[in-house]
């Protein structure tokens, strides 16, 4: 077992783990971060995106070693207390998921995106969730949503 | 009920968008999936799985295992119930394999483990010993003289004698006679079809949290699209009674069809019993891809005759589906749906149900009925090229309306069909320019949507607020659609209604989510349940004040007195009747059980733009519009959403989804890298028209909507690539590969 100290949404966090296990494995398992979700273990559906120092990861493909030391964002930490993020809200009025369940890294995927890019046009939006897959909706809506929160954000800022 | 009770305009809530009651938890992450469950003490299981398509099991060995520390029980086939019969024998058959592996990834046994990785270290200590057998995973390969046998004496009486033991079950369809109608005709297409097995692709993996005592007493937690399908299953394969087991379905991350039935609960049950502590199990994506229901693939034989002005006198067709090494695939429904669109005087349709070394198809979005329409409307399409026709008009010229005699036969009451191919007609997409190198393809599509067994419970609190229980599980903000039309019903706020998915030990029986049928059948109940509680609150308020009952009506959240001879009182809000139930009589619910039967049929009409990059094949879909009819809307934004996950699913079935079996008989293609769904980058805007044709079946006149969109995008896509590229495509998927043989084919010929 190895023992890891990391920072998981801003709070210190701290576990032991199996040198085989990944970061998904304990978000999910150890530090009960369920909002992370597994849809293949592979790296292919983006359900398990989270951010290691602000970069944008599966986290099915980082060992839960590796977070030693680093700083880990989920779709837990996007909110800030009962105040949605601006994503988060235009999802839902947007109705721009169905099932819900790729909606975690999908969130934590384009706010990482917006946060590069203010001012992405659809095909950015496209090609940046392509590693994102969403079976129900045919990703329409989720691209208008992101597309109009970003001009909500640039207005607001 | 005629069309006269159905309420078709005024609505206040109905017909409008309001924020989904679990979206909140959906975009935080606290919505809680199969796989989110924990329980004090619970183990971790993993599942044995046949690396061979067919193989006879000489012996299993575990004694490894069983001494790897941390492990806790191992399960084989010997732990399930004894001497089942028909569909439940199949069930337990596939979810723990017999005396033979019939199938790449069929489980063969299973540990639990103190953890998940101890339990996958045990899976691979386990040894299994395997007599290899010939195999076969075509369907037409699997009809042939001298096809390996997979179960003898599995057909049933229908099938004709002569046929390969293989087919077990045939059905034939139809009306009039098809060769007097074929000789009518100025031509006549005649074309072979061929579709691959897809996989719905539900982005959650299957999961369940299961306990199981000694005392026969259990409770399970899973992602399921009907959770008491789960209960009456899983008790008939571990021998329980059915009301002992208590399954609560979680959030679920996806099903179209493939959680309708079990894979691992059973599994899971089964390790707990063994060790009595609560065992967690979760499908990794490749035994998704492996071991759980993909569809059938299909090979088809269609011929249509028509009249030089584009009357179809005659049509007829072939369906040959394999469902994997069981019975069951849904060969009827592609026979009954080929045809479906279409008036017609002379139509026949055949089917036959072909076992093959494959996983257990189940059921998806329309199951039978996309690979019908690729292969009826591709030769409509033909025909209407050959004699110069416009597609639209040749449909509508043919298409089937009220009165018609539906080619599989009852007659149609109120449909949709001829609207949304108007709709279509008159939308800018079908008159828009095309850009050089696109062509342009319309398909039509139909389902027929089902009611099924439904029971609504909808209970009043004491300040006038709302909880509704249903049992089918919400894939898609179902529960907002339920909490507008009681809002509609009751005359209060949507925001003072609750509607929760009920535990099977809360609610009666309910069927599972599918057919198109939640919004439908537990809409009704819920309007129902609602009427039904609207009776009582009429009646606590004619007891309050002394006048009969039949003369207080109900309108916008109060009671009131009918008319003027009823007596003057002000209306009395629905808080003031809850405020004092307790007093009045008690506690007032409403309540709904029925097995509704008045499902709408629905039809779609698709237009697609597409072009093909003849140097790699690719084809890019560069516009698509759906028009489909749903009766009526309840929530459109979630309406418009299934017409775009229908047509996006479509788009991968035609263009890139296919399960690819090499020689040895295992599928090479068991993860989403290789087994390629769409992403974004692959997809336009997906452009929506929602027609609305009232279902004279439900009170709000709601058809169903989930299903019918899948149906038309292979076909409508195929004609489009036609247009483009000049081939015609008639195996599934027109992936790269086929479209640049495709276009080798037409430079030499």
């Amino acid at each position: 077992m190895i023992h890891v100290n990391t920072k998981v949404n801003g709070d210190d966090a701290e576990f032991l783990c199996d040198t085989r296990e990944t970061l998904l494995d304990v978000l999910r398992e150890r530090l009960n971060l369920t909002g992370v979700k597994e849809g293949c273990g592979t790296g292919d559906c983006g359900a398990c995106s989270v951010t290691m120092d602000g970069r944008l990861v599966c986290s099915c493909l980082v060992l839960a070693a590796e977070a030693e030391g680093k700083e880990i964002g989920t779709v837990e930490g996007i909110a800030n207390g009962e105040d949605l993020h601006p994503l988060q809200q235009k999802f839902i009025e947007y109705a721009a998921l169905q099932c819900g369940i790729c909606t975690p890294g999908i969130l934590v995927a384009t706010k990482a995106l917006l946060e590069k890019n203010p001012d992405p046009t659809e095909t950015e939006v496209r090609y940046w969730l392509a590693g994102n897959l969403c079976r129900c909706t045919g990703y329409d809506k989720i691209i208008r949503a992101v597309i109009d929160t970003a001009a909500d954000m640039r207005e607001a800022s | 009920m005629s069309l006269d009770d159905v309420k078709t305009s005024n609505f206040k809530f109905v017909g409008t968008s309001p924020d989904r009651p679990d979206g909140v938890d959906k975009v935080t992450g606290r919505a809680r999936f199969g796989a989110d469950a924990q329980a004090p003490g619970m183990l971790y299981a993993a599942i044995v799985r046949s690396p061979h398509a067919h193989a006879r099991i000489l012996g299993i060995d575990s004694s490894k295992a069983e001494a790897l520390k941390g492990v806790k029980a191992i399960v084989t086939r010997a732990d399930f119930a004894e001497g089942l019969e028909g569909e439940n024998w199949n069930i337990l058959e596939n979810v723990m394999a017999g005396d033979t592996a019939l199938y790449d990834g069929h489980a063969v046994a299973a540990v639990a483990a103190t953890s998940a990785l101890i339990a996958r270290d045990a899976v691979k200590l386990i040894e299994v010993d395997y007599e290899v057998l010939p195999h076969v995973t075509d369907v037409d390969e699997a009809m042939a003289p001298g096809a390996p046998i997979i179960r003898a004496g599995t057909a049933d009486a229908s099938v004709p004698e002569g046929m390969h033991p293989n087919v077990v079950r045939y059905h034939e369809s139809g009306h009039g006679d098809v060769e007097a109608g074929f000789k009518e005709a100025d031509l006549i297409v005649e074309d072979h079809f061929k579709t691959e097995a897809t996989h719905q692709g539900y982005i959650e993996p299957h999961a369940c949290l299961a306990q199981l005592g000694g005392d026969g007493k259990g409770e399970l937690w899973c992602c399921t699209q009907g959770h008491w399908n789960v209960q009456k299953i899983c008790a008939a394969l571990l021998g329980l009674e059915t009301s002992q087991l208590r399954v609560t379905a979680s959030e679920i991350g996806g099903g179209f069809g493939g959680k309708t039935t079990v894979f691992i609960e059973p599994v899971a049950l089964a390790l707990s019993r063994k060790t009595s502590r609560p065992v967690k199990l979760v499908m990794s994506r490749s035994e998704v891809f492996r071991a759980t229901g993909p569809t059938s693939s299909a090979s088809m034989d269609i011929r249509i005759g028509m009249k030089k002005d584009g009357t179809i006198t005659a049509a007829q067709g072939t369906f040959r589906l394999q469902g994997g090494a069981f019975p069951g695939a849904p060969m009827e429904f592609t026979a009954m749906c080929a045809f479906a669109c279409y008036d017609l005087k002379h139509v026949q349709q055949i089917g036959y149900d072909v076992l093959a070394n494959r996983p257990k198809q189940a059921a998806y979005r329309a199951p039978g009925s996309p690979m019908a329409a690729f292969a009826v409307e591709s030769v409509i399409d033909e025909l209407c090229n050959q004699l110069g026709l416009d597609p639209i008009d040749t449909r509508l010229k043919n298409a089937a309306c009220e009165g018609t005699k539906a080619s599989y036969g009852p007659r149609y009451p109120r449909i949709g069909l001829v609207e949304t191919l108007e709709a279509a007609k008159a939308h800018p997409h079908y008159s828009a320019p095309l850009k050089p190198g696109q062509g342009r393809g319309i398909s039509c599509g139909f389902w027929f949507n089902f009611g099924g067994e439904t029971s609504v419970t909808l209970a009043l609190s004491e300040d006038g607020t709302v909880q509704i229980a249903v049992g089918t599980p919400d894939i898609g903000g179902s529960r907002a659609s339920m909490a507008l039309m009681a809002a509609e019903e009751l005359g209060i706020p949507y925001e003072n209604i609750r509607c929760t998915i009920a535990d099977t030990a809360s609610l009666g029986y309910n069927e599972v989510s599918h057919g198109s049928r939640v919004t439908y059948a537990s809409g009704l109940a819920t309007i129902q349940a609602a009427r039904d509680a609207k009776r009582k609150l009429c009646a606590r308020a004619a007891a309050k004040w002394g006048i009969p009952e039949d003369a207080v009506k109900w309108e916008d959240g109060c009671a009131l007195p009918a008319g003027p001879n009823a007596g003057k009182f002000p209306p009395m809000p629905i808080h003031e009747i809850t405020a004092e139930m307790g007093a009045t009589g008690g506690p007032i619910s409403g309540h709904y059980e029925a097995t509704p039967e008045g499902a709408g049929v629905s039809f779609a009409t698709h237009i697609v733009d597409a072009e093909v990059d003849a140097e790699t094949g690719k084809t890019s879909v560069s516009r698509y519009t759906v028009v489909q009819d749903a009766g009526k809307a309840i929530h459109p934004a979630y309406v418009e959403g299934q017409y775009q996950g229908g047509a996006a699913q479509g788009i991968g079935w035609a263009l890139n989804e296919e399960y690819i079996y090499g020689a040895d008989g295992r599928l090479q293609n068991s993860g989403f890298l290789d087994y390629r769904i769409p992403v974004a980058s692959d997809l336009p805007m997906i452009d929506t028209v929602i027609v609305e044709v009232p279902n004279p079946g439900h009170p709000f006149g709601v058809r169903g909507v989930g299903e019918t969109s899948i149906c038309p995008p292979l076909a409508a896509i195929a004609n489009a690539v036609s247009a483009a590229a000049g081939v015609r495509l008639r195996e599934l998927p027109m992936s790269p590969p086929r479209i640049l043989a495709a276009l080798d084919a037409q430079a030499d010929g």
